[in-house]
Formats: structure tokens, sequence, C-alpha cells
């Protein structure tokens, strides 16, 4: 379906096998560690799948290196941006902190951001949850985003793919060009680390 | 196929016994994926490596299909959101309105810094 129609953005793959697998379980009232048990396999390769982002980064690192300072710069300001405007946003919504606290690492990859949750005594279920839908969002909007503003550095596309949308975000950069998926592969990464070191200094400053 | 996947594994065990031996602030994963790396840059230099999934484009075979398949291995965490339906329908629009607005930004922000940097980058080349 999503090659039928010509990949458009929101004919995701992801989003539509998570909701009509949820569905189902719903309707047989199947219960999720019923299904977790029989999906443990392809949740697990989620690991390999980030080794293997080695193999790409390897064959393209001559451009990589040759962008080391834009990727530096953009991945500092990028992280900032995920964590404090999560935090601003959600206080202007009036969340709750607990929610507020969950949603912070929502950028990083589900393993990460879950980690970090523990760390911060919020709740990891649902900063799983948030991580997902901020993938599957900004897999969606990153392609018509990145067009309407003219952008055609597909290094930049990328790097901003995996920023914000962790795995996901890669996984459509990927669909899109090959060296913006390179870039988001390796922005995923790098996010990931800054992420955790940054989310602590600014749950201390900014949430109340 | 099975010997590419078995040192991709391996790469991603030694990242993850490290990671927890040294309580790194980092997945065990993206270790592995730095051990990988260094692995595919010396067979480079040193010839001898070049043998068993390094050699002929096996390990790069497992990596394509693995990474042609990542936004399904997403599913499974995804699914856990019937989990939390309840707290959904307290909070759910507020929570998404408040992941897209901030995902719209911070795609904004990353992308435009990345394009001013560069752009600066090469201007200070050109310039003498």
């Amino acid at each position: 379906m999503s090659l039928a129609t010509n990949r458009h953005p929101f004919a995701n793959p992801v989003l539509h096998s998570i909701w009509t697998i949820g569905a189902f379980l719903l309707i047989t009232g199947t219960s999720y560690t019923t299904y977790f048990g029989g999906a443990q396999f392809v949740h697990f390769l989620l690991g390999p799948a980030t080794v293997a982002l080695a193999v790409p980064l390897y064959e393209n690192r001559k451009a990589v290196l040759a962008a080391i300072l834009p990727m530096l710069v953009a991945l500092v300001v990028g992280s900032l941006t995920a964590i404090i405007s999560a935090v601003v946003l959600a206080e202007a919504a009036g969340l709750p902190r607990g929610v507020i606290l969950a949603l912070t690492p929502k950028s990083v990859t589900a393993g990460v951001a879950m980690g970090i949750s523990e760390q911060l005594h919020a709740d990891p279920s649902l900063t799983a949850v948030s991580v997902v839908l901020t993938g599957i969002m900004g897999a969606i909007i990153v392609t018509p985003l990145m067009n309407r503003t003219g952008i055609t550095d597909f290094r930049a596309r990328g790097f901003a793919a995996g920023i914000a949308a962790h795995g996901i975000g890669t996984a459509r950069a990927f669909q899109v060009d090959a060296v913006a998926g390179v870039f988001a592969g390796i922005a995923m990464g790098l996010n990931a680390l800054v992420t955790s070191l940054l989310v602590p200094v600014a749950v201390t400053l900014l949430v109340r | 196929m099975i010997a590419s996947l078995s040192l991709i594994l391996l790469c991603q065990l030694i990242g993850e016994v490290i990671v927890r031996g040294l309580g790194l602030p980092m997945p065990g994963p993206v270790l592995g994926l730095l051990f990988l790396l260094l692995l595919l840059l010396a067979r480079d230099r040193f010839a001898l490596l070049a043998t068993g999934p390094l050699s002929g484009g096996g390990v790069e075979n497992a990596s394509r299909v693995l990474l042609a398949n990542l936004s399904l291995l997403f599913v499974p965490a995804g699914v856990g959101v019937v989990q939390k339906l309840d707290l959904l329908a307290e909070h759910g629009v507020a929570i998404i309105v408040v992941l897209a607005v901030s995902v719209v930004v911070t795609l904004l922000a990353t992308v435009a810094t990345f394009v001013l940097a560069s752009w600066l980058k090469t201007r200070g080349e050109d310039t003498p």
C-alpha cells in the first residue's frame, strides 16, 4: 500500500500496523503481554538494527567528515529544541508534572528514552508511547514540511529527521534518500547520547 | 547471512557489556555501532580482516535488510499504546498537540541550523 500510494507519507506502514494490531487486540480481548511475548523477536531486532547503522555511516564517511561542524551545531540546537519545546508546550497546556517529565525524552529512541524517564521517576510506558507518536508524526510531516521550506540539502533534512523523530524518522529518511538516511542515523545515535545528558539539566531548570 | 548477523550481534553484545560495566549514559547498541564502524575502518587498513562476514559484502547485505525494515521494528513497542488508553483519553489531545508542535519546531530548528552552519563554513573557506 505504501508503494502503491507512491510512498505518500500518510501511508506509513508503522502507523497502520500499530492501529490495526491495537484494534485487533482490543476486539479479541487479547492482552498486550500476550502479544508482546510473540512480538519479542521483532522488538529485539531494534538492537542489531542500531548497530547496522555503522554500514551506511562507513560507506558515506567522507561526506560525514566534511559536514562534521554543521552536524555538531545542529545536534546541540536540535536536541535542546526538542526537550525545551516539549516542556514549555506541556506546561502551557497545563499537563500534570508527571506527564511533562515523561514527555521530555520523546525525541530519542525508545530504549534510551525509557531509561531517561525512569531516572526522572516518570512513567516509562507513557514515554514509550510518546516516543512512537513523535516518531510517526515526525516521519509523516518531514517530507512535506521540508519541501515547503525549499531546502534541498538532504544531509540537513536527514539529520533533522533523525533528531526529531529518531528511528522512525531515520527509516523514513532512508526511504527518501540514502544520504539523508545516513545522516538521520548518525543524528539518532548522537541525540540519544546528548539528550541523556541534557534532560536532567533541563528538567531542573524548567519544570516546576 | 547468519555469520553477518552474528557479527552484528557480537558488536551489540560487546557494546552492552561495556556500557553496563562502565555505567555509560548511552544505549549499548550505539557503542556496538561504533565498534562495527571501527572494524569496517580497520578492514581498510588490515586486509587480513576481510574474512567471513566482513568480505563479499556479507555484513553490508545484512545491514541493508535490517535497515530496510527499520520502521516495522517499532510496531511492537507502538502497540503498547493500548495499555495507556485511559491516560490518553484524559490528556490525549493535549499530548498529541504538544508532541506535534514540538516535532515541527525541532525539525525546523535543526534543519535551519545545519544549513546555516554549512553555508557559513563554505563562506569561510571561500574568503582567504
